[in-house]
């Protein structure tokens, strides 16, 4: 019961809201604010959370993007994704949920199991940031259907890297 | 300038010289307009000696103090030395508030310098005032000690405890009596020994010591310093690299102050302010400022008070949990400032892998851990809100203050 589904709500009308999970909270913060900046036509909701499953007494929206947020320097961030990722619905993985990383290899094959697009960012350079923040915006109007033609599914065929294909016969 | 070694001339060419007759102690009364000393320090004097010498006698005809009496120079070159060296370390703008707190020259003699001028000539110009006013070895040496207890964060300040026989009275303490007791002891044990003293608040004592040998004079470059709480077991010390005088430092502390032992603590840092909070448990003094009354919620979430609304904190009770929990430990309050913990680990090797060479060996592995920071208690009171380790963080890292430690030796149980 406690896990994430996408399309168990309705949703709001021209809203669209991610949800970003990691345990460093100040980072988690920043990014958030400067989506928050950014230009956008639908109103934007960000929750940060540190791990899932969510509280569940919460009213909560619909949510339409997960990002989970990895810092390569911590091993204690990995393994809460790692744990978080079992609380989402398989259907989430169908375009709905992306990694960002502070620095790189468990976690791209970690990104590989899960078929999600894997984003690298060094979320503590302001300029960096507002470019991984206007990334996340473009990806969270695609997945909350705000952008006539693309849908979220097409999206992550769009994203899926190339480079090692070998990886697909472990 | 020795006047008495030249009465015999140099061997090798000629030389001038001046002799200035021995009655030569002018009062400041008998005004010449211009006095001239011609010295030629002989060959023999160090380099160092001469140029000191040389410098001086330039000084004299040139600067306008020079119509002023100049006497026979009694401050010996090394004294001098010393001034010119302890006056060159006090930055400019601290150097009047120093000269102050040294109170040994007067205000208007401070006035008649000008302290807008390079740094040398400023420094060379006290030096001579220091030289009129015949200052002394220790005037200079408690110059050293003010300039410390200002920079006192320069130097590693370890912590010595003191203790008494079970049953022993504890007189009243009279710091006259510690301070000639004190110099006694060492001076009876090394001959060659200068021992300086400066009261400051809270029944405190900061005492100079500069060791020499049987030998040699007392190296002042290289002193010890011993802060005394004279109320408290406590004695911090700062010494420089010669540890082979600390037992003789801490024999003469315990005798002097009427203890029977003296343990050196496991506690070591710049900041004696903080060693001292530490050690005399007064870190933990909750301060009660306007800020208190934003609500707790808030507060522990670390918000700004406009925070965006649209963004939501999902894990607002892990949070506040972390929060509450981190201030059980830390408190409220400024934490006290070390460096570093040490932990030196002699345990035998544990894994939870059942092969592995190193699980194989009976001796414990012998390993040192580390921990540094500009503010490290600051840093690991942050480190739960930051996400990085959950709380409570290891009971290792938070008994620092408490068991007033911050070197470890661990061993198996």
């Amino acid at each position: 019961m406690s896990v994430l589904r996408p399309l168990d709500k309705l949703p709001g009308l021209n809203t669209a809201t991610i949800l970003l999970v990691g345990t460093d909270d100040v980072l988690l913060q920043q990014l958030a604010g400067s989506m928050l900046k950014e230009d956008c036509a639908s109103e934007l909701k960000v929750h940060l959370a540190k791990s899932l499953p969510l509280p569940s007494n919460v009213n909560r929206p619909r949510i339409d993007l997960i990002v989970f947020v990895v810092n390569l320097h911590s091993q204690h961030s990995l393994r809460n994704v790692e744990e978080s990722l079992h609380h989402v619905d398989a259907s989430f993985f169908l375009g709905k949920e992306s990694h960002c990383s502070v620095h790189r290899n468990t976690v791209v094959k970690l990104a590989h199991t899960y078929r999600s697009p894997l984003l690298f960012c060094d979320l503590e350079v302001e300029g960096f940031r507002t470019t991984m923040a206007q990334r996340l915006v473009r990806m969270l109007q695609i997945c909350a259907g705000h952008v006539p033609g693309v849908s979220a599914l097409n999206l992550l065929s769009l994203l899926r890297s190339t480079e090692n294909p070998s990886l697909e016969d472990l | 300038m020795r006047h008495s070694a030249w009465t015999s001339p140099f061997p090798g060419g000629k030389s001038e010289s001046t002799e200035l007759p021995q009655s030569l102690n002018r009062s400041q009364t008998d005004k010449r307009d211009f006095v001239a000393e011609i010295s030629c320090t002989p060959a023999i004097f160090s380099a160092k000696e001469r140029e000191a010498g040389a410098r001086r006698v330039s000084l004299l005809s040139l600067s306008p103090r020079g119509l002023l009496c100049r006497g026979s120079q009694e401050m010996d070159e090394t004294v001098a030395e010393f001034f010119r060296r302890t006056i060159l370390k006090i930055p400019i703008t601290e150097m009047m508030t120093v000269l102050k707190a040294w109170d040994f020259l007067s205000e208007n003699h401070l006035q008649t310098v000008n302290f807008r001028q390079r740094k040398e000539s400023l420094v060379q110009d006290l030096v001579l005032l220091c030289e009129e006013k015949r200052a002394s070895l220790n005037d200079a040496a408690l110059l050293d000690i003010i300039y410390t207890q200002f920079h006192r964060h320069q130097k590693v300040w370890d912590v010595f405890q003191m203790s008494r026989r079970p049953g022993e009275d504890i007189d009243l303490f009279d710091m006259e009596q510690f301070k000639s007791s004190f110099k006694k002891i060492l001076q009876r044990a090394l001959k060659n020994v200068t021992v300086s003293f400066r009261d400051t608040e809270e029944n405190a004592v900061w005492i100079r010591i500069a060791w020499g040998t049987q030998y040699r004079k007392p190296n002042q470059y290289k002193p010890v310093y011993v802060v005394y709480y004279s109320q408290t077991p406590y004695a911090f010390v700062a010494s420089s690299l010669l540890k082979s005088n600390l037992p003789l430092l801490g024999q003469a502390l315990t005798v002097a102050s009427k203890h029977h032992q003296i343990v050196k603590m496991d506690l070591r840092s710049r900041y004696l302010d903080s060693l001292k909070a530490i050690v005399f448990k007064q870190y933990n003094q909750n301060f009660e400022t306007h800020n208190s009354t934003t609500p707790l919620q808030e507060r522990s979430l670390g918000l700004d008070i406009n925070m965006d609304s649209r963004i939501i904190h999902e894990n607002r009770v892990e949070k506040e949990r972390i929060q509450r929990v981190t201030q059980e430990i830390f408190g409220d309050y400024p934490q006290p400032r070390l460096e570093f913990a040490q932990y030196k680990l002699e345990t035998k090797f544990k894994s939870d892998l059942n092969r592995g060479i190193l699980a194989e060996r009976e001796e414990p592995l012998r390993c040192l851990v580390k921990f540094s920071s500009p503010h490290l208690l600051e840093a690991l009171k942050s480190l739960a809100p930051a996400g990085i380790a959950d709380a409570p963080l290891s009971p290792l890292l938070t008994c620092i203050p408490n068991k007033g430690m911050n070197y470890f030796k661990i061993r198996d149980k």
